[in-house]
């Protein structure tokens, strides 16, 4: 745990400019295997997630990919009856050892879920409450962290004036950028986007599309959709899951108009799932 | 079209006559549930305005000032219920703050970390049989361990008591409450890193801080009114006195001069009975808007 750079210097690392050609890879997936129970639901699945682009993971319910999200944070840890076998490494670190320290994991891989989840509290403490975990901040600086979070969530224009009031006030849309607001509040290296959408109006589900298209220059974002055109337009590489095995990846251009594999083409061309 | 395929091609029809007979039928029953139910709901209210319209024609007029300031006193000689409200004040106040934070503690722990374990099972197996154990035994389980042994009755004996009756009260609804929240919540919480405690105290309890509350002004209602535990452990006393000591309190001092040959005391009786149902009163109403507010 030495090593784990601290989210300040990567962030300011990261703002140096990348080679575009071939961004380094943040996160590596080596043989995965994961199981409910004695139920395998990924099997022996290696990808990974290059530095600042988007990773969307398409396929049909119940393949897997939501489980991956679930095992690069180790959300899944929660349940005893889950486990995972296999490597993942996040800047060379595989966080699958044991002794990994989970909630610095998790300020590391941040996680928005499918619907949002405001807590119980004001929309600045929604923030607040996240980075208070990892951080000490005079009373200033907080206030610029929760504004420069609600900025990159595209969210401040909408709420600098009611910061005190509850985050349920807020509209469906709203709580969810609220959500990414607070994930990236955090400062993590990489997010987690498990159905972010489907609970969303056509116009929200815009809203954080274009979002997500912003936060890649500065996150390694992995995005889990049942929208093909979602995927189409946020994804750099798309990942095709089936049955808990990784079936394709690639380019999203490369898996949406040429995928070299069968099922890859009846699935995205809408034949089954 | 042959004979074996026309049973299953027919299109169900239905019959007028047999549907609205079954109509009749139905709306028969339903008139006959319905007024059986009023009737019953009629009977319960009726038993309840009873009780109220008795206390007050019987409390009302001994109501005065001097009930608040007078201790109790002899027979004829104009006492009040200072004593008595004092000592049920402080004692239910007291075995509320002792039985709330346990009740609460365990609660969470058969909520968020007791899943399916034996002892998760065990622990509320047990808590559902102190909730509906006699509170007599409560009484007589706290006289063997806080009064006999250290020689006297004591106030302080009574709030454990009512402690006793507190905790699986509190257990139960924690519990519930807890379990009500979503798991998205707990999730949502984990995900940004926050350890298992400060998810249940700063996501959890406040998620499901307004059930909380009320469980505990539930809780609070219900010992208000309890006699049979003080009965063996504060036992009631005539002047004012401090927890160390016997202490008085509404229910025990109802108890007493209800059942007394003195006029005057039993009128004092009936107006503590009324001030006791209009505060157990006043504490649902207030977790009736707790609960209405959500």
């Amino acid at each position: 745990m030495d090593q784990t750079p601290q989210p300040t210097t990567t962030l300011i690392e990261r703002t140096a400019p990348a080679a575009r050609s071939a961004p380094p890879v943040r996160v590596s997936i080596r043989g995965l295997d994961f199981f409910y129970g004695t139920n395998k639901a990924l099997k022996s699945i290696s990808l990974d997630l290059p530095d600042r682009r988007v990773t969307g993971m398409i396929g049909p319910s119940g393949c897997g990919k939501s489980t991956l999200l679930r095992v690069l944070n180790r959300m899944y840890d929660l349940y005893p009856n889950q486990h995972a076998n296999g490597e993942v490494l996040i800047d060379g670190e595989n966080i699958l050892a044991p002794g990994i320290d989970l909630n610095t994991l998790r300020s590391r891989v941040g996680m928005v879920f499918q619907k949002p989840t405001p807590f119980p509290m004001s929309i600045y403490e929604n923030i607040a409450f996240g980075v208070k975990l990892h951080e000490k901040l005079p009373r200033a600086e907080m206030d610029a962290r929760v504004e420069w979070a609600l900025s990159r969530a595209a969210l401040w224009g909408e709420v600098r004036d009611r910061l005190r009031s509850p985050a349920a006030s807020l509209s469906g849309g709203q709580q969810q950028r609220l959500c990414i607001a607070r994930t990236i509040a955090v400062r993590p290296e990489v997010i987690l986007l498990d159905e972010p959408t489907s609970a969303l109006d056509p116009i929200s589900t815009l809203k954080i599309e274009e979002l997500i298209d912003e936060l890649k220059r500065d996150f390694t974002i992995a995005i889990v959709t049942h929208n093909m055109q979602q995927a189409a337009r946020c994804a750099d590489q798309v990942a095709f899951f089936y049955l808990g095995e990784l079936i394709e990846i690639g380019p999203a251009g490369q898996i949406f108009t040429a995928p070299k594999q069968k099922k890859t083409q009846e699935y995205i061309t809408g034949r089954f799932g | 079209m042959s004979a074996t395929m026309s049973a299953a091609d027919a299109t169900p029809r239905r019959d007028r006559k047999i549907a609205s007979s079954l109509g009749r039928r139905r709306r028969g029953r339903n008139l006959l549930a319905a007024t059986l139910a009023t009737l019953a709901t009629a009977v319960a209210l009726a038993a309840l305005g009873w009780i109220l319209l008795t206390l007050l024609w019987l409390g009302l007029h001994g109501l005065s000032l001097a009930v608040f300031t007078t201790a109790t006193k002899a027979p004829g000689s104009h006492g009040g219920l200072a004593n008595a409200i004092i000592g049920s004040l402080v004692q239910t106040a007291l075995g509320t703050a002792v039985g709330t934070p346990i009740g609460m503690m365990v609660g969470t722990y058969l909520a968020e970390y007791s899943g399916k374990s034996a002892l998760g099972n065990a622990v509320r197996f047990v808590s559902d049989i102190l909730l509906s154990a006699p509170s007599i035994l409560i009484g007589l389980f706290v006289f063997s361990v806080l009064v006999a042994p250290f020689g006297g009755f004591s106030g302080f004996a009574g709030a454990m008591a009512l402690a006793v009756i507190v905790i699986p009260i509190v257990v139960r609804t924690t519990e519930d409450m807890l379990t009500l929240i979503p798991v998205s919540l707990r999730e949502a919480s984990i995900a940004l890193g926050a350890p298992r405690w400060k998810t249940i105290i700063f996501v959890c309890y406040r998620a499901a801080q307004d059930g909380l509350i009320t469980g505990i002004l539930l809780a609070l209602a219900r010992v208000a009114g309890e006699t049979a535990p003080l009965l063996f452990t504060s036992l009631g006393n005539s002047g004012y006195s401090g927890i160390g000591s016997a202490m008085a309190s509404l229910p025990v001092t109802i108890y007493q001069y209800a059942s007394s040959a003195f006029d005057d005391w039993v009128d004092l009786a009936w107006t503590g009975a009324l001030l006791i149902t209009l505060g157990v009163l006043t504490i649902n109403i207030i977790a009736r808007m707790i609960v209405r507010r959500r």
